[in-house]
């Protein structure tokens, strides 16, 4: 790899993995399921891309196979398994009533995004200087915005998402720290969280089916304790 | 010396001549989208002529600033293109009286001569486009904010000649995270301020829903001219800035010759041109937000540049 190349592909990976934040962010906003699905879609080819570059940029089959087993995983097999999985109606509905509204959440967003800067710099600066790039600090920026989605989301499918997005954070750090892992690992990994996506997908179809909605959000009450009033009908 | 001063002179008179040309196309490529004929490209051209050759009437119960607004509105685009790169790629004469914050603090002025005169005239509905171009305004301030420090952050500078240059050397620097994330910001940027689609309807004649062509309801004749001229310019400035300094800084000047520098005019133009056709495709297939969600739009626009922010800062 000739020196020449160098900048070309280390800012092309920064603007992947920049982008990809940015994605985050939409997926913090986004009202519909479907969009946020989108968003979550063109975050993990952004990683892919992110591996891939880097993979050229350090000569390293791996990345490559990590790269691979992204593009096939996340933008194919997720939507494919979530569409065989939940009720099709959930990915039209706009989710309403959020825990925030959207400006508030998105404000609260972009301090976490910079407040990762805080955690990721000291650890992009443990690690050998060859490893250091835009990454770490940004993967875990996505990091903390996939859980923050997970906190302000009231719709099962967005949560499942942020769970993916957190995912994704945790892969963009992983990439450029963790060059060699086994490839054994990273498979395991990917199949993990085909595993959740699975799971999830069957238990947001349960809860559509048995409440009719999947707005967990709104299932913070039992149903018992509604029924605590009638010994008081009953006296009256 | 005296090169320098007339080139500039010539980039403010390419900014006037040519202003109306770019919105005469862009209005004939977004009706060429609908399947529509549409007026002719130099319709722009003709309605200032012939507004220059009407009657114009004032309201009795106006004050100064109604007349005196129009003058302000058609000059602070022109000051802002002596100060921008429209032609040249080296800087010219008054390049160094004012950076791009200084540029739009002039073009600010004109938007607020605009605004108070639009709520002097007591037109019901002058007011209403007045205070919603102020809501849009306020609300795109910090985007520019952000975007003026993100760029003089990477670029060590907000001189418009400085900053253009660091974008391309080397080439590697167009696709930095921060570089891309700033454009993004800017094109929603330019869609906010100029009055294009999602934020404001251009071609719109219900009063209620104007916000940007409202304020302008009130003049007539020549005042109206200057206003519609203004705006035209306005918009053809912002193109400039985002093209010339932000986009593509090629094709720009580089000898001080007379040759190299009109040859830098058809260029400019076919920037233009392609922007304009990147915003047809914009206009036409995005429908106007509600006016509460416009705060929405601009803070995706927000987000985007604090995102280039984060971007540069955590690229070590």
């Amino acid at each position: 790899m000739n020196d020449a190349t160098n900048p070309l592909l280390e800012n092309l990976n920064a603007l992947a993995v920049g982008l990809s934040l940015l994605t985050a962010f939409g997926i913090v906003a986004m009202r519909q399921a479907r969009a946020c699905l989108n968003l979550f879609i063109m975050q993990s080819l952004l990683l892919a891309a992110s591996a891939a570059l880097l993979g050229l940029r350090y000569d390293s089959l791996h990345l490559y196979g990590v790269a691979v087993v992204n593009l096939i995983s996340k933008p194919i097999i997720v939507p494919w398994l979530l569409r065989k999985t939940s009720p099709a109606e959930i990915y039209t509905r706009r989710e309403i009533d959020q825990v925030l509204n959207i400006p508030t959440a998105l404000l609260i967003a972009l301090a976490l995004a910079v407040g990762a800067y805080f955690v990721g710099i000291p650890l992009a600066n443990a690690v050998a200087p060859e490893f250091r790039g835009p990454n770490v600090p940004i993967g875990i920026a996505v990091l903390l915005l996939g859980a923050f989605t997970l906190t302000v989301r009231r719709e099962a499918l967005s949560l499942l998402i942020g769970l993916l997005v957190m995912e994704n954070g945790a892969f963009l750090a992983g990439i450029a720290i963790a060059r060699d892992l086994g490839m054994l690992v990273e498979l395991a990994i990917a199949t993990d969280g085909l595993v959740i996506v699975f799971i999830m997908g069957v238990l947001v179809r349960a809860v559509q089916k048995q409440i009719g909605t999947t707005a967990v959000g709104a299932l913070a009450s039992l149903k018992e304790t509604r029924a605590t009033p009638e010994p008081d009908q009953a006296r009256s | 010396m005296l090169d320098r001063i007339l080139f500039n002179v010539l980039q403010a008179a390419v900014v006037l001549i040519f202003a109306p040309l770019a919105s005469g196309v862009l209005s004939r490529l977004k009706e060429m989208v609908q399947s529509k004929r549409g007026p002719s490209i130099l319709q722009p051209y003709r309605d200032l002529w012939k507004l220059f050759h009407k009657d114009e009437i004032v309201s009795e119960d106006s004050s100064w600033i109604f007349r005196f607004a129009p003058y302000v509105i058609f000059v602070t685009p022109i000051f802002v293109a002596l100060l921008i790169p429209v032609l040249t790629r080296y800087p010219l004469f008054f390049a160094f009286m004012g950076d791009m914050l200084g540029g739009g603090f002039v073009l600010a002025l004109g938007g607020f001569f605009a605004t108070l005169a639009a709520v002097d005239t007591a037109n019901p509905y002058g007011p209403i486009g007045a205070s919603r171009t102020r809501m849009v305004g306020f609300l795109a301030e910090p985007v520019f904010m952000i975007v003026f420090f993100t760029v003089s952050f990477v670029a060590g500078s907000t001189i418009p000649y400085i900053v253009q240059q660091k974008w391309i050397t080397p080439l590697a620097n167009f696709f930095m995270p921060s570089h891309v994330l700033l454009v993004l910001a800017f094109v929603m940027l330019i869609l906010a301020e100029g009055g294009r689609l999602p934020v404001d309807n251009p071609t719109g004649h219900f009063e209620l829903a104007m916000i940007d062509e409202s304020k302008s309801l009130e003049y007539s004749g020549r005042g109206f001219a200057l206003v519609k001229w203004g705006g035209q310019m306005k918009f053809f400035v912002l193109l400039c800035i985002f093209l010339n300094v932000l986009l593509t800084p090629w094709g720009l000047a580089n000898e001080q010759t007379y040759a190299a520098v009109l040859s830098a005019i058809p260029l400019l133009l076919f920037k233009v041109f392609c922007f304009l056709l990147v915003l047809v495709v914009i206009e036409s297939s995005l429908s106007k937000l509600r006016l509460f969600r416009i705060a929405e739009f601009l803070g995706a626009a927000f987000i985007t540049s604090v995102a280039a922010m984060v971007a540069q800062v955590f690229s070590p």
